[in-house]
């Protein structure tokens, strides 16, 4: 008995990449949760999360753009707005994903309340991913339409920005909460927003050209899930590219695809014990 | 007919045994609980059962299925946390609201479910406030209104009153009793020994994540411990002389820092006795053994953590 009770048991993690046990009309219960409570606190909270982007627009477009000629052949305040608007789409889901997230998971307790009924944690993690989806889908959107009247729209091809930028929110929405998940401690934030989201905000060819960046810089930022982002943004709303559009798109597609699952499976590592 | 049927079960984390394989059966309709000091082991054999942590091995039934078919368990079973876990950004009906949807229960039925719990609750003049402008007391009875929101079968409650005022407690032990009534099966942890008594059937003593004993808290007084109980408070060191020639004329004797415990049968010429050794009137007094007795000679009253 005594033996029986000494023996270590290895405690089995669970895999990453395991098909998670997920039913998307439970997933859907907790994204209408995060809208019920949306619809009640949207007016604070939406303000900061909006201007931002706004204002660089106003201030680098009009600002600096009066003492440049043009960049590429555009406008400057054309040139920059597409990355402004995939820019406002991250913002959109990653406060969302990481902040928010971490603070119910781990001070409301509120994946446990929901894991008391017929929800996994896995239904709740893709329940996140969807809502930060279309948090992402009304900030990117919404910016797009009032830039648009600021006359920076220039090809037909931007009836397809809902879908690029919930392609985009998805990917933005996986990438968070997979930091999520891991993180011990809510400080640790500091980490993705000063070392991913902001160096990606000034590397991704918002402002300027990586053309114009040395070889191994370009490389990087090809890597960059922001980069590819503008460049999808860039080309449905500015230069019609339909080759540099399928591109990007096909970039991010993979990208949220390899990763889509490791959130889901990482939260179930750390709440199912 | 078991509602709950544990054999052998046990649950580990890295070499840490928090369960070491205990056996249970929870039955219909009654109200099963779960004693133990802190660490016992109580909240993660609730954990089990609510099927939110998997067992490391032995057999665990819940409602008639296999404990990994947690969906389908957790569909008919409601379970009230320790801990407050409401969504504070939101009034009282709309907590039930959103919870009702975890269970796919329509809106309309949803509605109606909610102003009636929150009547059974006694919170019905609340149910437009904020969540943070509730009381504890409130707030945990809003806690087992939404657990009842999906009409559960089995209802689970970590210690359902910790922290609440003697008011509020028994408010919350008469809604419990009425759920009985109604047929509704409650197991429950708690680490108050008069809620046991007042609330539970039968009840198992848990300590170092093992069952110590079992059975109702008549039965466990009966069985474990002599039915009286002299105190003796702070005796000087004559009468506790007189008081070590008489030890052996009770069934057990427990010495705590400020004062002696005889465990006896025939209290009543014990107690003649021992007021012979001890001046003090007042420093002396017979009552009835409780669980209170049972749980602290088999778990220790040394603090355990």
């Amino acid at each position: 008995m005594s033996a029986a009770a000494t023996t270590v048991a290895r405690v089995r993690k669970t895999p990453l990449f395991r098909i998670p046990d997920v039913r998307v009309r439970s997933a859907w219960r907790l994204w209408q949760r995060n809208a019920a409570i949306y619809r009640k606190t949207y007016k604070i909270n939406i303000l900061p999360n909006f201007f931002e982007p706004f204002f660089y627009l106003l201030a680098m477009g009009f600002g600096l753009g009066a003492y440049l000629s043009r960049l590429e052949g555009f406008d400057y305040i054309d040139y920059i707005a597409p990355g402004l608007a995939a820019t406002a789409a991250m913002y959109g889901t990653s406060f969302e994903v990481t902040f928010n997230c971490f603070v119910k998971m781990q001070f409301g307790k509120v994946y446990d309340a929901a894991m008391a009924t017929p929800l996994t944690i896995e239904d709740v993690g893709l329940g996140e991913l969807l809502w930060g989806t279309t948090r992402a889908l009304i900030y990117g959107q919404v910016f797009v339409l009032i830039a648009a009247g600021f006359g920076v729209v220039h090809t037909p091809l931007v009836i397809f920005t809902p879908v690029a930028i919930a392609m985009i929110g998805l990917m933005f929405s996986v990438i968070g909460l997979t930091f999520t998940a891991i993180i011990p401690l809510i400080d640790y934030f500091t980490y993705y927003w000063t070392l991913f989201i902001t160096p990606m905000f000034l590397f991704s060819g918002i402002f300027f050209p990586v053309s114009g960046l040395p070889g191994w810089a370009q490389v990087m930022a090809w890597f960059m899930p922001l980069h590819q982002a503008v460049n999808l943004m860039r080309a449905l709303t500015l230069t019609g590219d339909v080759r540099a559009a399928v591109l990007a798109a096909a970039w991010i597609a993979a990208l949220t695809a390899l990763l889509f699952v490791l959130p889901l499976n990482l939260l179930h590592r750390r709440l199912v014990k | 007919m078991s509602v709950v049927v544990a054999r052998d079960l046990t649950k580990r984390f890295g070499e840490f045994e928090a369960v070491r394989g205990v056996d249970f059966d929870v039955r219909e309709r009654e109200c099963f609980g779960f004693l133990g000091p802190n660490g016992a082991g109580k909240t993660t054999t609730m954990r089990m059962i609510s099927c939110t942590s998997p067992p490391t091995s032995g057999e665990l039934s819940v409602l008639s299925l296999p404990s990994n078919r947690g969906r389908d368990i957790r569909r008919r079973m409601g379970v009230v946390p320790q801990e407050n876990n409401l969504d504070e950004e939101v009034t009282v009906v709309e907590n039930l609201l959103i919870y009702a949807r975890y269970f796919d229960i329509p809106r309309r039925e949803a509605r109606s479910a909610a102003e009636e719990l929150l009547h059974f609750v006694a919170l019905q003049d609340k149910r437009d406030w904020r969540i943070d402008r509730l009381s504890g007391g409130m707030k945990r009875r809003l806690l087992i209104a939404r657990a009842l929101v999906n009409e559960p079968d089995l209802l689970i409650l970590d210690e359902p009153t910790t922290g609440l005022d003697p008011q509020a407690r028994h408010l919350v032990w008469e809604k419990l009793r009425s759920l009985k009534r109604q047929g509704v099966t409650l197991v429950l942890t708690t680490h108050y020994m008069d809620e046991a008594a007042q609330l539970c059937d039968r009840l198992v003593i848990m300590h170092e994540g093992r069952i110590l004993v079992e059975g109702s808290p008549r039965e466990l007084v009966a069985r474990e411990t002599s039915p009286q109980v002299i105190e003796v408070f702070e005796p000087d060191e004559g009468a506790a002389q007189g008081l070590r020639d008489l030890a052996e004329l009770a069934e057990r004797v427990e010495r705590l820092a400020d004062r002696w415990l005889f465990y006896t049968a025939e209290g009543d010429a014990l107690l003649a006795k021992v007021r012979g050794v001890v001046p003090d009137p007042g420093a002396v007094w017979l009552r009835g053994a409780t669980l209170e007795d049972v749980f602290l000679q088999l778990t220790g009253r040394g603090l355990l953590e």
